[in-house]
């Protein structure tokens, strides 16, 4: 499912988080969005996903309202005191589908998802006893769960581990391909922005600095300028981008 | 021919075993459901043979059933003893109920049926009503339920104006709430302040609570009202247990989350409304009800809301009950019942429950 974002603008009171942005995605391809602290990366992902109110317009295939289903959504805020089991909060993620009895295919659904983000064994543990890790690798199950076309991940990687750190690219790169997906991750993490995404968006202030093949981008003065700090990047044989090495700017 | 040693069953089984946990789990709360009928049903056979006269627990089964061939104990089990039992079961249910919503909605297990200020708008209509005395043109047994339900809507309208203008947020709602809440009852407090002493009798016994005026009538209403709700709620259980993992979370799943609180909040003040009209303001049911129902059901609603109102049903039958035992041949109020035996039972919960959702 395409996306199209034309002149995106996202206002807190007289604070602009998100100013005049324009960007589209396609399917089976990874946007990654990266920016410092404080630059609009989530408030722009959540006025794509729908939730925030803002100006401009955001185009699904065209089409400006799409269907929720579609869509799946994970937050950064991985805190909650539901009592819930891990397998409840993952059929939630199939929402519009869930009728009074839950379904064998809604089971199903979830048990898939759950096999694929390799927390089988914890699906009938409850939400509260899970590490931070943990709930976030349950969420981002819930946000597969309704097998949606577009994908918008906020930090999926804040509190993973190295390991489940790979594991989750490696999958998020699988279903984004075999599924033809669309996928934008707001990412904080310029090494894995390298080996992620296809593509990189870089905010400042709500403004997009730089758009296009992470390579580019990455080696960009844009970059430079933005975080104030130099990038030695190497292109691998498999086209990903590694960062070499990271040097503070010095102070002007 | 080399052996394989098999380290993890087969997917199929694995599969399996997730559909046969899940079954385990819906099992035990359909388990914790029915016992809690059960014991709703032994408790309401106590209350009808609870009394200045105590009856036979047989006798007071078969004429509740239709089976009795004693007239007395039937005209004292049908005209005097079943509404004040069967009024304590609904209006436990639309408390525990009411209860469970509110605290859902709000994201808070502080919040009951009363946090919002639609029972003290209800108190207030009552207390008018009381003041008005012979001036008001309706029999004082419909007139105060009318006003009192009447002020309650005023609250919950209120709290649903100020929430609407501002996107519903939880925090809109506990603030808006807690504003009406101090506003009818310093209203209230003005009415007793310009009560005579009768009239002022009468509005602090209202507020006490009590079942004794139970009618058929007024059993009726409050089943009715309770059926109608029933399924508006109904639509709304999976976005309600949602509703726990956070407004941002739940509106990206596609739920309109303003919209959904301000539905569930009217639903659960008509409730509320409802059964304090009737009955005077009955604290701790709805707070204490939905915790021992999320204890052994969960947060998944489509368990929790129906349990929820069992256990509050179970709460004011056994109050009723300890009403009538504690001081042979009178009858305790029954809102400083649930409050005296809920607050000691409450925070044996807290202690003994540390999960991680308080």
């Amino acid at each position: 499912m395409k996306i199209d974002v034309e002149k995106l603008g996202v206002r807190y009171g007289s604070h602009t988080a998100v100013d005049g942005v324009n960007l589209s995605a396609a399917p089976g391809e990874i946007l990654g969005v990266l920016g410092p602290n404080g630059s609009g990366k989530s408030s722009l992902v959540k006025a794509i996903a729908g939730i925030l109110p803002h100006s401009g317009k955001v185009r699904f295939d065209g089409a400006v309202a799409p269907n929720p289903s579609v869509i799946g959504y994970m937050p950064l805020d991985h805190q909650t005191r539901a009592a819930l089991t891990v397998l409840e909060t993952v059929l939630l993620g199939r929402l519009g589908r869930l009728g009074l009895r839950v379904s064998k295919a809604d089971l199903a659904a979830a048990e898939e998802v759950l096999r694929d983000i390799g927390i089988l064994s914890l699906a009938m543990r409850d939400l509260g006893t899970l590490s931070g890790g943990q709930r976030q690798l349950v969420f981002l199950a819930q946000a597969l769960a309704g097998s949606p076309r577009v994908l918008l991940l906020d930090e999926p990687f804040s509190a993973l581990d190295i390991r489940h750190q790979l594991e989750v690219a490696e999958l998020l790169a699988r279903l984004t391909r075999e599924r033809k997906l669309t996928t934008i991750v707001v990412l904080h993490d310029i090494p894995m922005a390298g080996r992620l995404a296809d593509r990189l968006a870089l905010l400042e202030g709500g403004r997009l600095m730089a758009l296009g093949n992470r390579a580019d981008v990455l080696a960009s003065s844009a970059m430079r300028s933005v975080f104030q700090v130099e990038f030695v990047t190497d292109r691998a044989k498999d086209d990903r981008v590694e960062i070499r090495d990271m040097r503070l700017l010095a102070k002007t | 021919m080399i052996a394989v040693k098999r380290l993890a069953p087969p997917e199929g089984e694995k599969a399996d075993a997730l559909a046969s946990a899940y079954r385990r789990l819906v099992l035990r709360r359909v388990t914790v459901l029915t016992v809690t009928m059960l014991a709703l049903l032994a408790s309401f056979l106590l209350d009808v043979a609870t009394g200045p006269a105590r009856l036979p627990l047989d006798s007071v089964a078969a004429s509740v059933f239709g089976l009795a061939a004693d007239p007395t104990i039937d005209a004292i089990v049908w005209n005097i003893r079943l509404p004040v039992a069967a009024i304590a079961l609904l209006v436990g249910a639309c408390l525990g109920l009411s209860g469970v919503i509110m605290q859902t909605i709000l994201n808070n297990p502080l919040a009951s049926s009363y946090t919002l200020g639609v029972s003290a708008g209800a108190g207030f209509g009552a207390g008018l009503v009381i003041l008005l005395g012979s001036t008001v043109p309706l029999p004082e047994a419909y007139a105060i339920p009318l006003s009192a339900f009447f002020f309650a809507g005023i609250a919950c309208a209120g709290v649903s104006a100020i929430g609407h203008a501002r996107r519903a947020s939880s925090e809109v709602l506990l603030l808006a709430g807690i504003a009406m809440l101090f506003l009818f009852q310093a209203l209230l407090a003005l009415l007793q302040f310009v009560a005579s002493p009768e009239a002022l009798q009468s509005i602090v016994f209202w507020l006490f609570g009590s079942l004794q005026k139970a009618t058929w009538a007024k059993i009726a209403i409050i089943a009715i009202v309770l059926t109608l709700t029933m399924p508006l709620l109904m639509n709304d259980l999976w976005k309600l247990t949602a509703l726990k993992l956070g407004d941002e979370r739940v509106a990206g799943l596609g739920v309109k989350v303003g919209a959904l609180r301000l539905r569930a909040f009217v639903a659960t003040s008509i409730l509320t409304g409802v059964a304090v009209a009737f009955v005077g303001t009955i604290g701790f049911i709805g707070l204490v009800a939905p915790h021992v129902a999320r204890i052994f059901l969960g947060e998944d609603q489509r368990a929790l809301l129906p349990g929820s109102a069992l256990f509050g049903a179970l709460a004011l039958s056994l109050a009723s009950i300890a009403s009538k035992t504690i001081q042979p041949g009178a009858i305790f109020p029954i809102g400083i019942v649930t409050a005296l035996i809920g607050v000691p039972f409450f925070i044996w919960l807290i202690l003994a429950n540390r999960r991680a959702f308080w």
